[in-house]
């Protein structure tokens, strides 16, 4: 398997920048014609992973949120989004469905759920005071 | 901003473009001091012009379910468009009974 393009973007965690990131991350797959539905799943997980940066990651202040995407020869899609934020403490129990340190803001605790529901893989490691990485692949199918 | 039409008790929110965490605040505003100065028995939801959502979309059904639970009112959610089905579905929205 072998990388045929990447793409690295930063950007400060603001929420207007939510709608950019997951707007640049649909148009780096579109060399690779995605079906629309394929298209509307890679945005709504990335869209997931730029919000938790932005809202739990930097929720003391504003740092840089980090995107690092490959293509692959096999037609995979691997996407990285990366915080220097805040970090998670306890992993499994964040990505329960319905678990949110954030209920008083309206926060779902979904974002987890949507994107191992929407993405074929999701990864996620994290520090404590140093910040989070989250790895979300999706093959794209072949159309003849 | 948003259009609503409000008759016979009935406030209707006619969202659209797409809801993430950067537009939810704003549309939680709007839609809850529409509430408190109407005090409707019914808040529809109108999700046909919604071309995107996540889960701050899902935060804000529930946070509206609970805004016009608080004055005795219910939650209708209507029109959801095909690419949003799935998100909904997995978000236990259903089980509200809420939509149609
Ligand atoms: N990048 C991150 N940095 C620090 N904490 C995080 C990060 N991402 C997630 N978390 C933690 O994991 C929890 C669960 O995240 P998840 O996205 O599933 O739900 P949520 O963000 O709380 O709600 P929703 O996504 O439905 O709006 C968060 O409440 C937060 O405590
Ligand atoms: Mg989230």
């Amino acid at each position: 398997m072998n990388t045929t393009n990447e793409m690295h973007l930063r950007f400060l965690s603001k929420s207007t920048n939510e709608g950019f990131a997951r707007s640049v991350v649909a148009a780096f797959v579109l060399e690779l014609d995605p079906t629309i539905s394929e298209l509307a799943d890679i945005k709504t997980a990335v869209s997931e992973a730029v919000t938790n940066s932005i809202v739990h990651g930097y929720r003391r202040g504003s740092g840089t949120v980090y995107i690092d995407m490959k293509i692959t020869d096999s037609r995979k899609v691997i996407i990285k989004v990366r915080d220097k934020g805040a970090g998670i403490e306890d992993v499994e129990q964040a990505m329960k469905p319905l678990f949110t340190t954030a209920r008083e803001e309206e926060r779902a605790g979904l974002g987890f759920a949507v994107m191992q529901s929407f993405m074929d893989n999701v990864r996620v490691s994290s520090t404590p005071g140093k910040g989070t990485v989250v790895t979300l692949e999706k093959q794209i199918v072949q159309l003849k | 901003m948003l259009n609503t039409t409000y008759s016979d008790d009935v406030l209707t929110v006619y969202l659209n473009g797409e809801i993430d965490h950067n537009r939810a605040a704003g549309i939680r505003t709007s839609i809850d001091s529409q509430l408190n100065a109407l005090r409707p028995k019914r808040l529809e939801l109108d999700f046909s012009k919604v071309s995107f959502m996540d889960s701050s979309g899902i935060g804000l059904i529930m946070g509206r379910y609970r805004s016009i639970g608080l004055i005795g009112g219910e939650l209708k959610v209507r029109n959801v468009p095909e690419n949003l089905e799935r998100i909904i579905e997995l978000s236990g929205v259903r089980a509200l009974g809420v939509l149609r």
